[in-house]
């Protein structure tokens, strides 16, 4: 019980956010926005997962991802491809030169489906590969940077370029791929249709309690002395290492669980929009999550979920307005955050946060208010009599 | 190579950074509960020595023979692993972290990936670390942020880190530096009582403070041993003067 509240929960105030955040996305957003709105909730709330995964790498390990796109794409087409097959069955296709494959394939002139495809009609296999395709991907890229000992601004830019070569494949290999337009008109679950107001509903718990589950899995590392050592590699590389640990397995460790965290939400995010495409894989959408990270408060688990959220409605909200703004307002945040507030909404939260609660709590906040004033007044006056004098 | 009984034996020892040769065909013995310091001029090759041994620097040619195992093939990690601890020039802790959170990450348990997941703080390395705590004279510093410590304090506090492993080679870079003269005798005390049981090797510049440690003095220059045994007999040595005042 003790190990739950402390490594799982993460201690009292750990316990209280998590409560307050499960209240949020399980009560009254679902109570209170209509099903549009909900449904875009959730889609941003699939962002948070690659932003908690960047909490790990980047803020606890110091290793920032400009690549965490990546992930989120490859666990969203994995997830698009099942979707696809069904959708793209023998009657619904009769109208193609060839029937039964999806209808980019048949406008690529292929004739048969892909060998890759092919174990995509498994829904448990689709489960693993979301899970697995981009954790061994990031596996390949943290074992043959971490072990030559890459890391710092040269991985990021790694990272990067890799988010960008993705999108370049995706979209060239239009017959095996969609294209520059993805994987659209995705219908069913073994005949449960994904689109319907109620699949909705479903859709946004199954990804909430799926995001608080990775909160929690996320806090377990964090509380343990793998926790503390990935603090410890950020701060001091060469003493850990010369402490006797291997710095790299434990890099690469972090790297491909936030792979696989990153991947849940992208699988998510595909089931909740109906699509995929390369536009969530690349570069812009792989630092748009960092921002949602440092906005958030890139040591808190909690306060990078909040961090999404807020960036996202105000990119909804200015889009509608002002969408060329939107850009530059992004840009300006993120400078702005990380000039001011390092720590993002979480560091102000825990300056600030507590006087809050007290206030709110004592409603002591106006007569203390009183004796502050009173008290500058004090010193003004006898400065004045003092100058006076 | 020889079997030896030394704990460390380093023979023929060379690297050469771009032909400069900073370790020169350097021989060096340590022996069990011996507590031998290297002195030398800037740029004698002193750091370098301890970085060959603990795997920093890979060496150009010759043997690092520890309890009679060649370190030169292994891995840093493997090098602590059979038994070698080495303390930083400038102190290097973590800063973020308390005494106490300090002290349980150098723990020597818990060292892999899935380990360090399920490491479990039990009343043994509660005990142990609380040991270590009050042997380096912090022990009523454990829930301080190690950042706020004096520089003294970190300078033992990183000698904790080691002890908490009980390596059987301790390598010390300047262990005082920037020590209050009250500090450095209590390091003077501490080296003196943590060198029972292993061997101890430190680089040093303060003299004094050498006097008060030193078993035996190995006096590098160049790159090579420019004269080696007890205090008085280096002080003495005429090269060595030669070395540190004629020029």
């Amino acid at each position: 019980m003790n190990f739950m509240y402390e490594r799982i929960l993460g201690g009292k105030n750990g316990a209280i956010g998590l409560a307050i955040l499960a209240v949020l996305i399980l009560i009254v957003l679902p109570l209170a926005l209509d099903l549009f709105r909900l449904n875009l909730v959730g889609k941003y709330l699939t962002y948070a997962f690659a932003a908690v995964s960047l909490v790990l790498l980047w803020g606890y390990g110091g290793i920032l991802s400009l690549g965490q796109g990546v992930f989120f794409g490859l666990g969203g087409y994995c997830m698009a491809m099942f979707l696809k097959l069904e959708a793209s069955d023998p009657v619904t296709t009769k109208i193609q030169s060839t029937p039964g494959i999806p209808d980019f394939m048949d406008w690529n002139q292929l004739t048969e489906l892909p060998w890759f495809w092919e174990p995509f009609n498994s829904f448990g296999f689709t489960i693993l590969a979301v899970l697995l395709v981009p954790t061994i991907f990031a596996f390949i890229i943290g074992f043959s940077m971490f072990k030559r000992r890459v890391g710092g601004v040269y991985f990021a830019i790694i990272t990067q370029i890799i988010a960008l070569i993705l999108t370049v494949l995706i979209v060239g290999q239009q017959g095996y791929t969609g294209g520059i337009n993805g994987i659209t008109d995705l219908k069913t679950i073994h005949g449960w249709d994904i689109r319907d107001d109620s699949s909705k509903y479903i859709l946004y718990f199954i990804n909430a309690f799926l995001l608080l589950a990775v909160v929690f899995a996320s806090r377990f590392i964090l509380t343990s002395k793998f926790g503390r050592l990935l603090m410890a590699m950020r701060d001091k590389e060469d003493r850990v290492r010369f402490s006797g640990y291997d710095v790299s397995n434990f890099k690469i460790f972090v790297f491909c669980f936030s792979a696989m965290i990153s991947a849940i939400g992208g699988a998510m995010f595909t089931l909740q929009v109906g699509f995929m495409s390369p536009s969530f894989v690349g570069i812009v959408p792989s630092i748009e999550m960092v921002i949602y990270a440092a906005v958030g408060g890139r040591m808190s688990l909690i306060g990078v979920i909040y961090g999404t959220l807020l960036v996202n409605f105000g990119k909804t909200m200015f889009s509608e307005t002002f969408p060329e703004l939107w850009l530059y307002l992004m840009g300006a945040l993120f400078i702005g955050v990380v000039m001011y507030f390092p720590n993002g909404l979480a560091g102000i939260w825990e300056k600030h946060g507590h006087k809050l609660v007290g206030c709110v709590k004592n409603m002591q906040c106006v007569s203390s208010i009183k004796t502050m004033i009173e008290s500058k007044r004090t010193a003004r006056l006898s400065a004045e009599s003092a100058s006076g004098k | 190579m020889s079997y030896t009984d030394f704990t460390l034996a380093i023979e023929d020892l060379t690297v050469s950074f771009d032909g400069f040769k900073a370790v020169d065909s350097l021989n060096l013995y340590v022996d069990k509960d011996e507590l031998r310091v290297v002195i030398g001029p800037n740029g004698a090759g002193k750091t370098t020595v301890l970085d060959l041994i603990c795997g920093k620097t890979k060496s150009t040619s010759g043997s690092i023979k520890f309890k009679n195992k060649e370190l030169t093939e292994l891995a840093e990690h493997e090098i602590v692993h059979a038994g070698v601890g080495r303390k930083f020039q400038t102190p290097s802790i973590y800063e973020n972290l308390s005494v106490y959170d300090n002290l349980e990450v150098s723990y020597p348990k818990g060292r892999g990936v899935f380990g360090s997941l399920m490491f479990k703080n039990t009343e043994e390395v509660d005990a142990r670390i609380k040991e270590v705590a009050s042997e380096i004279f912090l022990g009523d510093f454990l829930d301080m942020e190690s950042a706020l410590l004096s520089h003294g304090q970190k300078q033992w506090l990183e000698i904790g880190m080691l002890l908490i492993q009980d390596p059987e080679l301790l390598m010390l870079d300047e262990p005082v530096a920037g020590m209050s003269v009250k500090e450095r005798e209590q390091t003077a005390e501490l080296l003196n009582r943590i060198c029972k049981g292993r061997s101890v090797l430190v680089i040093e510049h303060d003299m004094d403070f050498v006097e008060k440690i030193a078993h035996k003095v190995t006096v590098l220059h160049q790159g090579r041993i420019l004269a080696e045994g007890d205090m008085q007999s280096v002080q003495n040595n005429p090269e060595v003067i030669e070395v540190y005042l004629g020029h």
